[in-house]
């Protein structure tokens, strides 16, 4: 049996639960959570933990803007933060955008896409 | 330009959601101006591209620009004029407000009421002192963040952060993921000041070290960073470098993560009063400074984590600045101030003043210290107690609330009770 110390990143509140896992891996007792949320976020984490990925692409803007600020509108494997922003970095947006437009879809994993969170 | 009946200073998230708020209580919006000092309305979300605005809000989880795009899409909705380019330069008490602008001039405008919501500036090297040459690679974690989000461009490849503040620690993160190596976040207080989730999420996630009761003591090179040099501090000898602990890492780039501190120029311009824990006015709970008409929210009356709360803070002082317009509030037949007790650094609101039919009071404030097991009270100076709440944990760096309801502050009316306390107790001692 092992404990897992777990700060629930879902909401600000940012409970600290533990995790209880039984020498399988499997869950046993999660703890300090206030809601459901932090609940399915423990298991996430513990079997395959996700995060939203948030970050900038070139656009040229009419108003003279050289960033446009995007998001993965599901979160995405942890371990393919990096693979992403590989992506990210060679990708050009090309104006007129707006906010929640698909830049890409199926980014990185299918049915995730990568939306802009401005109007350009 | 003529004179306008609401003037809000500032077009941030909370002075946008005050103009919504006020059009929304009954005014015409061609009788308030928003005045915006940059080319566009948003405020600081424009650069913090972030997710994680607008849980409470929107119930969803948004990007900076996302949440500030909707706000200004409701002010557009209701056509509420925004002047950008407009500075406002300087405010009296009675509610003169004179600003300049590429499209005005030189210009000053009377208001019979006036909402500042200026928000707040990041505190520099100069306002903390660190030993050392002073080569360029150093800079505030909000200015590195324009840089990257904005501008588009790294200010550095080998980081190191002084200050765990959510700002510096978002940085940390994005940073790394546009390919820096961020060594060490220093702090030199014994906890950290940021949220616990940007700690998991921007440091955790990573392998980046937080460097607890450790500081930057010196910072090396001629015309770039070279290195820095950093040691422990003692707690029990006024945070002091101990010798011996000291440090140096090699890196191109320092960033300051050291706190926020509210614009509050002029409103000390208007001889406003200001309180010194918050450094930001003194206000009742409809965010009415000591000056009547002027009322002030967001950052610029105390520093918020979380722009959900500068929201319903701004539609709190928008409601009341719209309620003395048309006319509509109850005149006031008591006045309590609010003190911050045991283990409290400061309230917001700073006084109730009670109307003959008072609505619930929210008050927020935030902790001194980092507990494990606390209990909050709210008790009058007769030591009657009016709230009681537990709580597992409580830091600093995360802001409390409690709500005084209705029924209990008209019972206050009568009796001779004279203020009331906020004050905190431990109950499982103080956490490591
Ligand atoms: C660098 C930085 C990063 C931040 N990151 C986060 C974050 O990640 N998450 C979070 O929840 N909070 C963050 N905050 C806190 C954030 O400021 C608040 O959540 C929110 O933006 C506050 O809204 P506001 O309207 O009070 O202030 P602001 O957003 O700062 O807006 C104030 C506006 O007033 C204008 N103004 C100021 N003075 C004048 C004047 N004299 N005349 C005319 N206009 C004027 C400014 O140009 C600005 O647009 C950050 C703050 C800073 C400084
Ligand atoms: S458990 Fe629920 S309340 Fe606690 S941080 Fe997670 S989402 Fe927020």
């Amino acid at each position: 049996m092992t404990t897992r110390e777990l700060t629930c990143v879902v909401c600000p509140a940012g409970c600290r639960m533990t995790v209880t896992l039984d020498d399988g891996g499997a869950i046993l007792k999660i703890e300090g959570n206030t809601c459901s949320r932090g609940k399915d976020y423990a298991t996430s984490e513990v079997t395959h933990p996700v995060r939203t990925l948030t970050s900038t692409v070139t656009v040229t803007a009419p108003d003279g803007k050289k960033m446009l600020p995007v998001r993965t509108d599901k979160p995405i494997p942890k371990e393919k933060l990096f693979d992403a922003m590989a992506i990210i970095r060679n990708t050009k947006a090309a104006s007129p955008v707006r906010t929640g437009d698909v830049l890409i879809p199926d980014f990185i994993e299918p049915g995730t896409n990568l939306i802009a969170c401005r109007d350009a | 330009m003529t004179d306008k009946k609401l003037i809000i200073i500032g077009g941030g998230p909370a002075g946008l959601a005050a103009a919504v708020a006020a059009v929304d209580r009954g005014m015409d919006p061609h009788d308030i101006l928003v005045l915006e000092r940059d080319s566009e309305p948003g405020g600081i979300l424009n650069q913090c591209i972030h997710a994680g605005f607008g849980l409470h809000r929107f119930g969803e989880e948004l990007t900076g620009p996302e949440y500030s795009g909707r706000y200004i899409a409701m002010v557009r909705e209701r056509n509420i004029p925004i002047l950008c380019n407009a500075m406002a330069l300087n405010l009296t008490a009675d509610r003169r407000v004179t600003f300049v602008s590429p499209e005005t001039g030189y210009t000053t405008l009377q208001a019979e009421a006036v909402i500042l919501a200026m928000g707040c500036r990041e505190r520099t090297r100069g306002a903390l002192g660190t030993p050392g040459t002073r080569p360029s690679g150093v800079y505030t974690a909000g200015c590195a963040q324009r840089y990257v989000n904005i501008e588009g461009f790294m200010p550095g490849h080998r980081v190191v952060i002084l200050g765990s503040g959510d700002i510096g620690l978002i940085m940390a993160r994005r940073m790394t993921l546009e390919g820096a190596k961020v060594l060490a976040v220093c702090e030199i207080m014994p906890y950290s000041g940021g949220l616990a989730r940007n700690i998991a999420q921007c440091l955790d996630d990573f392998g980046i070290p937080l460097k607890l009761s450790h500081t930057v003591t010196q910072i090396h090179g001629r015309d770039r960073v070279e290195a820095v040099t950093i040691a422990a501090v003692d707690e029990a000898n006024g945070r002091r470098p101990i010798p011996g602990t000291e440090e140096t890492i090699e890196c191109d780039t320092l960033l300051l993560s050291v706190g926020l501190i509210p614009e509050n120029e002029l409103t000390r311009g208007a001889g406003i009063d200001i309180n010194r824990a918050t450094s930001g006015a003194d206000v009742n709970q409809f965010r009415e400074t000591s000056a009547p008409g002027i009322y002030a929210c967001g950052n610029v009356l105390h520093v918020h984590d979380l722009v959900d709360y500068v929201s319903e803070e701004a539609v709190i002082a928008g409601t009341a600045a719209a309620d003395r317009i048309l006319g509509k509030g109850g005149s006031i037949v008591k006045s309590l101030p609010v003190t911050a007790g045991d283990g409290i650094r400061y309230t917001v609101p700073e006084r109730i003043d009670l109307t003959a039919d008072p609505e619930d009071v929210r008050i927020f404030f935030r902790v001194r210290d980092v507990y494990k097991k606390v209990q909050f009270f709210i008790e009058t100076d007769g030591g009657e107690v009016l709230v009681k709440r537990a709580k597992s944990a409580a830091a600093p760096g995360e802001m409390e609330s409690l709500t005084l309801p209705a029924e209990k502050l008209k019972s206050l009316i009568a009796g001779d009770c004279a203020g009331i306390r906020v004050y905190l107790k431990e109950t499982g001692g103080k956490a490591q």
